[in-house]
């Protein structure tokens, strides 16, 4: 049919635009369908563990209970993450944008968009074998140190392989989002409002107060929120860097899980109920990166001047 | 609280290309100074060397003196923000800030310099700023509400308020009505001949039927042609200039006849 | 204040005094030489590390900078020098897991890229073979071919998926889909997509073939719709950005020559975006080519090679990476694992960076004559 409309001159060419536009939609449509499938096939393998005899289920008090200390686990280690990489990601696009030579900006800009480009499980090999050995000395004095705080209490990992490590890995990771998606955002800022703060006598940082950080707010937001969403849902940091255990304070001794971490492990071995309770534990990291999206692309498209950020 | 401004053989470059070349002029404190040229010959460019603005574009630099009451603005050590805070400006387009309101857009400038300013000492400033941009009547009742919802002549006289209130020497304009309507036009106009009793004022216009109302002296810039620097042809009288120019060039300029 | 002279020449022995009160040129340099000192020492006295070092020298010039400029210059200039000392460091900051991940990557795994390596499987490969090895000390067998094969493979396969559906969805959205309520749901949908974590796309998969073929089907083709899953929204996102600025004069000027809609857009519109779609769709691929956690659950994992994406199990780069590392070949001697595992990281970091790579180029080379 296509070819038809291909070699035949006038009229019969609309089929081939019927064709056309009707196999574009089509694909759109296709995309909704699939992420509507995600949930839907997710919830349909998941059933089995919520209706369950609880006693079967891993832990033997049913799924809620399950499933709670690795909710809990997951939304720490996004917690570190967020707040290492939100001053550092706004340092580094500040720094981009307003204070490194103007003919620095771009190459500098691609540097840190290599971070991003380094496949997951490289870091998290890199947490594991590199970060975390370094780290046990530091944790040993936050424990002697600051010991009394249930966050710091011991004893100490001696392999670095905690809660603190991985977030400062998921940290790493999420930094590049939150980088280059602010730095877009800064760069927007007219020249007009930055020129009105320094005619006034502002200094750098007061102009930066005065015009780009209020313009970009929402922007900021945004990007601290999809940084969240990335560290919520990433797996292989995560699943290589802790030792797992069970949900504890402390972030610099083995133990907590966090969701992601916890399908990867157990998955490959998973069959039977074991598999539907790995699914619906998914059906919970979706749901809850889904909300976090969600509000994130929302606070974008409340500011419209915003949306050609990426 | 007004300063004279004294510039000797200024050369400004963008890059490598010379855009304004050997510039002597001497402003008077407490007078109005308008720059006025066709398109292209240097005068904003010259006008934001005066208070170190030109540098916020990437590869423009200086050569020459200008001397703020006998101080050079180019010395090594000196810090733009100080001169910036001393010479203030008001741009083309008004540019409130936007996310604030009426009320912070005036203090803006304030807040920098003075942290703690008492709650009645920030309401008689932003009263005595609004009145001296002639716009208080105007805004009193709502100055909470954000600035960006004023009419185009009524933002431009907020970003007077804005300069006035840090009380700097000098304020400059840079073609402060050329995005404005007729009557706003009239308002500012009005508004820069009181500004001169107590500030010492540049403005640079396309319009000469302006330059001849608020001006006392007149300065004429002219390119000799694309991609030649821009010079200071004449500088006199407002009167003179317009009357009796002394070169052929500011003749045809003032009297239509140019090009 | 003096009064000042009219004279247009002030006398060239009076100060200046719009300069008045600022640090002198050698005060920050003096600032941080006096922190690299006094951190040496400090962190000396605690037993000396790097770290410490170089943590207690930060501290030290930040903080002494700081007070000195406030000193000397006001709060203002001080408040303003703080900010420019963390702007500059949290860069520095971010440069140095960056730095090290590269070079550990390159340190580590150059010792492994052998042709042994490149060109041979695990098949065969138990930790007895390794416990020779070591014991031998002969170079270590074994390599990563069969996952890079697989990688290969299956990387092609959510490609062919996902750019032909990317392309057509981000087509209706610029050219038919205007303002229409369904352009919006998708475009706002696409974009929460980009943000499905990786792992539940693969559970995704994993399911959905579960219920058609029977719990724990496990194949290429399976990992192949995972990743689509990821790669189709950042293909439509690239895709429907660079359509979006093709001029509107073009299609206009089409339409007025009677070229039909689709023939406009197939001729015109794509021809002129070819070059930063390509270049999108090279940086899709980049992204999907280093996920883990899909492959995981949807792919299992092989140690021999297999060339067909609908039958068995296939290995990955990324998950040979995770099994090498997380359950050695040989559980007593893991050096061995480590040096293929640390190849193998390098050989990806390769792949990725080429890919990268590869598209600022397409985006440069083939970008239509007329722009810019």
């Amino acid at each position: 049919m296509t070819t038809n409309a291909l070699t035949k001159p006038g009229g019969s060419g609309r089929t081939g635009d019927k064709v056309f536009s009707t196999a574009s939609m089509a694909a759109g449509i296709l995309i909704l369908v699939t992420l509507f499938a995600v949930a839907l096939f997710l919830f349909l393998q998941a059933i089995p563990a919520f209706t369950a005899d609880p006693a079967e289920v891993s832990g033997g008090k049913g799924f809620l209970s399950y499933i709670w200390p690795i909710v809990i686990g997951t939304v720490i280690a996004a917690a570190i993450a967020i707040v290492l990489a939100t001053p550092v990601g706004l340092g580094v696009a500040l720094f981009i944008s307003h204070y490194a030579p103007r003919r620095l900006a771009a190459p500098l800009g691609y540097v840190i968009d290599l971070l991003a480009a380094i496949p997951s499980v490289i870091y998290g090999i890199w947490g594991y074998l590199v970060l975390a050995p370094v780290l046990v000395p530091g944790y040993e004095w936050l424990n002697a140190n600051l010991g009394f705080i249930p966050l710091f209490g011991g004893p100490v990992s001696q392999t670095g392989k905690t809660m603190l490590t991985a977030g400062i890995v998921l940290a790493v990771m999420v930094l590049p989002i939150i980088t280059s998606l602010s730095r877009e955002i800064f760069l927007q800022t007219p020249g007009l409002h930055e020129e009105a703060a320094l005619a006034l006598g502002a200094t750098r940082w007061e102009m930066i107060r005065m015009s780009v950080l209020p313009f970009a707010r929402a922007g900021i937001i945004s990007a601290v929120m999809l940084g969240l969403g990335r560290a919520l849902g990433e797996t292989m940091a995560v699943a290589l860097v802790l030792s797992t255990g069970n949900l504890i304070p402390s972030l610099i001794k083995s133990g907590n899980q966090t969701i992601a971490a916890e399908i990867a492990l157990n998955f490959p071995e998973a069959f039977g109920l074991r598999m539907s309770e790995l699914i619906a534990a998914g059906l919970v990291l979706f749901i809850i990166t889904l909300a976090v999206n969600m509000v994130a692309r929302w606070i974008i498209s409340r500011h419209q001047e915003f949306s050609g950020a990426n | 609280m007004s300063k004279r401004i004294d510039v000797s053989d200024l050369n400004v470059y963008y890059s490598k290309f010379r855009a304004v070349e050997d510039v002597n002029i001497k402003i008077d404190a407490k007078s109005v100074t308008a720059f006025i040229g066709p398109s292209g010959c240097g005068k904003s460019t010259f006008l934001r060397t005066l208070n170190r603005m030109h540098e916020v574009i990437p590869g423009a630099t200086v050569e020459g003196k200008v001397l703020l009451d006998g101080d050079n603005l180019y010395d090594a050590g000196v810090d733009p923000v100080t001169v910036r805070s001393q010479i203030g400006m008001v741009f083309q387009r008004p540019n409130p800030f936007p996310t604030m309101s009426i009320r912070d857009n005036v203090l803006a400038g304030v807040k920098l310099n003075a942290r703690r300013i008492g709650k009645s000492d920030a309401d008689d400033l932003v009263e005595s700023s609004l009145r001296g941009a002639n716009l208080w009547n105007e805004v009193k009742d709502r100055l909470d509400k954000p600035g960006s919802g004023l009419s185009g002549g009524q933002q431009q006289r907020l970003c007077i308020a804005r300069t006035i209130a840090v009380k700097p020497q000098v304020i400059l304009m840079d073609e402060p009505c050329s995005a404005l309507d007729p009557i706003s036009t009239l308002a500012i106009e009005d508004l820069i001949n009181e500004m001169k009793n107590d500030y010492t004022v540049v403005i640079v216009t396309h319009n000469m039927q302006q330059a001849a109302r608020v001006s006392d002296k007149t300065a004429f810039f002219n390119i000799a042609g694309t991609g030649k620097p821009g010079k200071l042809i004449e500088f006199d009288e407002t009167a003179t200039i317009f009357n009796n120019p002394s070169v052929k060039a500011t003749e045809d300029y003032v009297s239509g006849r140019f090009g | 204040m003096s009064t000042t002279t009219l004279t247009p020449t002030p006398t060239p022995t009076r100060r200046n005094r719009l300069s008045k009160g600022r640090l002198p040129r050698w005060a920050i340099p003096a600032v941080g030489l006096a922190a690299l000192i006094l951190g040496a020492a400090g962190s000396t006295l605690g037993g000396f590390s790097v770290a410490s070092f170089l943590i207690y020298a930060a501290l030290l010039f930040v903080v002494g900078a700081t007070l000195a400029t406030t000193a000397v210059e006001g709060r203002r200039q001080g408040t303003n020098s703080f900010f420019k000392y963390l702007v500059v460091g949290a860069f520095l900051l971010a440069l140095i897991p960056l730095v090290s991940v590269l070079y550990t990557v390159l340190e580590r795994g150059l010792p492994g890229m052998t042709s042994d390596f490149l060109f041979h499987s695990m098949n065969g490969m138990t930790g007895a073979v390794d416990n020779e090895t070591v014991a031998a000390g002969t170079p270590v067998l074994g390599g990563a071919y069969h996952a890079v094969v697989g990688t290969l493979l299956i990387t092609l396969c959510s490609t062919v998926i996902s750019v032909p559906v990317g392309m057509l969805a981000a087509i209706y959205l610029v050219e038919y889909g205007q303002g229409k309520m369904l352009s919006r749901g998708i475009t706002f949908f696409v974009d929460v997509m980009t943000g499905i974590p990786s792992i539940v796309a693969g559970l995704f998969a994993a399911a959905l073939f579960g219920l058609m073929f029977g719990p724990s089907t496990r194949m290429g083709i399976v990992a192949a719709v995972a990743l689509s899953v990821l790669m189709i929204p950042t293909v439509v996102r690239s895709t429907e950005e660079m359509l979006k600025i093709v001029p509107n004069e073009l299609r206009e000027a089409s339409y007025a020559l009677g070229v039909r809609k689709w023939r406009t857009i197939t001729k015109v519109v794509i021809p002129t975006a070819i070059s930063g779609i390509a270049s999108g769709v090279t940086l899709a691929i980049a992204r999907v080519i280093g996920e883990t956690a899909p492959i995981l659950v949807t792919a299992g994992l092989a140690n021999s090679i297999n060339f067909n994406v609908f039958s068995n199990w296939m290995a990955t780069l990324p998950t040979f990476i995770y099994y090498q590392i997380l359950n050695p070949t040989s559980p007593t001697n893991i050096d061995p694992s480590a040096q293929r595992a640390w190849a193998a990281a390098l050989l990806l970091i390769i792949m990725v960076m080429v890919l990268n790579l590869g598209a600022r180029l397409i985006a440069r080379i083939f970008s239509p004559k007329t722009g810019r």
